[in-house]
């Protein structure tokens, strides 16, 4: 699975080897095995339920704040094992960002949200802040929109332009990796396609992995794509080459609207 | 039978009964007012009782209600809320968090004169405080920390967990999530239960009766170790101790109102306080 040296351009950031998940007694992934490529955005796709949310939130171990769940196998980030001994939570959050299906923005100003994380890791001065919120919102495109009312509360942003908010939220804590749970399925299709060009910005520095329901998004928007279902992973390879010749019949199934 | 007009019966019945619950309040407090008004001036507010209370001011009852209630609250609040941080967003959901939650509940029903006992068994014998007001808060405290538990729990999970997560997601820690994303958010709800809290602490007269209060004691206290007048203690005495009840009947509705007005005044000032945090925070 050398997909990307295909592509002459990009080295594994994420090794996934073996990975099997349990909620309780439970599993929801079976025996996952693939490589992320840096600076590229990988999609996950598949039917409801067929684990891709879960296997993203275990690559920024946002599973552990569920009880009774359990991993094997092992995720590696720039060769460091997520889930070895000793491996930082603090850390690995710092270095992988993720923007949730739901946009969440906390109740404060647009400012202190994107600050959020800065503070959190200890930056106090006040300059300092300023410049990663400007620089964090212009990344996520939305600094020409609110650089007058960086004290207004966040609630009162468009439902986009609070999506967007998160992503720059996120881009504050200058991670390497981004994570991506569906981040458009509640916005309009004007929003979406500003997420969507965002996505398009972002893969120069990034690595992106986002979950998604939406075909023609994971088609628009990704490098790779991957089919999960019933929890294992099906198939992975360039999306053009999935979409338009997979090599299961399951994918092909899917993709064509058969089931999901 | 007309669906409708069982209806509208049953609408005007709970409409009648709303009014019923308003006019008795409202009675409460015209009687109280009419009775007691002509009572207080300057001189009732700030001076020294006279004559086991026939004469003079009520002013050592009213700083003792007030040093009680601000009192309790120290020792309350803090502990309170910590108990609810730590059983909703620390304790792994349980047996354990099951029985404890029972036993706040058990703690709330318990009568507040068992709680006078208590204290008295336990701040003021055992721990060898003595009648005083560090016994009266601490006992006080015991009473409405369930009511303080129970409120602040449910404001905490008002909270949404999106906003942990998010929180969780941008590395911070659990604590740090809790300090600056979950308890700002709930202070506001948290402030109900403090509300309640302050009318019983400042309306109960059995758990202050075995621990702090005074029966007639016209001076001001010099510290936290000394015994204290409490309005709703000196209010039972005017009307069922007094040797000359008839004479005093003014000056015990004259408690009674500032009683009420206290209470009132500082849960009108935790209103305002919980109206701006909503403000600040809203979602």
């Amino acid at each position: 699975m050398v997909i990307w040296k295909q592509n002459g351009a990009s080295e594994p950031k994420i090794h996934v080897r073996n990975v099997d998940f349990y909620y309780g007694g439970t599993q929801a992934l079976f025996d996952i095995t693939m490589d992320v490529p840096a600076r590229r955005v990988t999609a996950l796709i598949g039917p409801s339920g067929c684990g891709k949310s879960t296997f993203l939130r275990t690559i920024n171990r946002m599973n552990d704040i569920i009880d009774g769940v359990r991993l094997t196998g092992e995720i590696l980030i720039d060769d460091l094992d997520i889930y070895g001994d000793g491996a930082d939570v603090v850390k690995l959050r710092k270095k992988v960002g993720m923007v949730f299906q739901k946009s969440n923005p906390f109740p404060k100003s647009i400012f202190d949200n994107v600050a959020y994380g800065p503070r959190t890791h200890g930056v106090k001065n006040h300059k300092q802040l300023t410049e990663i919120v400007e620089k964090s919102l212009r990344q996520a495109a939305l600094w020409d929109e609110v650089k007058d009312r960086l004290g207004k509360n966040a609630m009162d942003l468009s439902g986009g332009q609070q999506q967007r908010l998160c992503i720059a939220r996120a881009l504050a804590i200058e991670p390497d990796v981004l994570l991506m749970d569906e981040p458009a399925s509640a916005l309009d299709p004007k929003a979406t396609s500003k997420i969507e060009d965002l996505i398009d910005q972002l893969c120069n520095d990034y690595t992106i992995v986002i979950v998604t329901h939406n075909m023609q998004q994971a088609a628009r928007v990704s490098d790779l794509t991957a089919f999960f279902y019933e929890g294992r992973l099906i198939e992975i390879g360039q999306t053009e080459q999935i979409f338009t010749k997979p090599g299961r019949k399951e994918t092909e199934d899917y993709i064509t609207g058969r089931f999901g | 039978m007309d669906g409708n007009f069982s209806q509208k019966a049953v609408y005007w019945l709970m409409r009648l009964t709303t009014y019923f619950v308003v006019l008795v309040v409202g009675f409460i407090v015209f009687d109280i007012v009419r009775r007691g008004a002509g009572v207080i001036n300057w001189e009732f507010l700030f001076a020294m009782p006279r004559r086991s209370g026939a004469a003079g001011g009520i002013l050592p009852a009213i700083v003792g209600t007030l040093l009680l209630v601000v009192g309790s609250i120290v020792i309350a609040f803090p502990l309170g809320v910590a108990a609810a941080v730590y059983l909703s967003e620390y304790a792994h959901q349980g047996r354990f968090t099951r029985t404890v939650r029972m036993a706040i509940a058990t703690l709330a029903g318990v009568p507040s004169i068992v709680f006078g006992l208590f204290g008295l068994g336990l701040f003021v014998i055992f721990l060898k405080l003595g009648c005083s007001i560090i016994s009266g808060c601490a006992t006080l405290a015991c009473m409405i920390l369930p009511i303080i538990i129970v409120s602040s729990e449910e404001a905490l999970r008002a909270v949404p967990q999106s906003l942990r997560e998010g929180s969780l997601a941008l590395g911070a820690t659990k604590w740090q999530t809790v300090w600056s994303n979950v308890l700002p958010y709930s202070i506001g709800g948290m402030l109900t239960g403090l509300i309640l809290a302050i009318g019983r602490v400042a309306g109960e007269t059995a758990p202050i009766l075995l621990t702090v209060a005074a029966f007639y004691l016209p001076k001001l206290p010099h510290s936290i170790f000394d015994q204290v007048m409490a309005l709703p203690y000196h209010l039972y005495v005017l009307v069922t101790q007094h040797p000359d009840i008839e004479a005093v009947r003014p000056k015990a509705y004259g408690t009674a109102l500032v009683l009420l007005l206290l209470v009132l005044g500082v849960g009108l000032a935790a209103i305002i306080l919980r109206i701006n945090f909503r403000k600040k925070y809203k979602w």
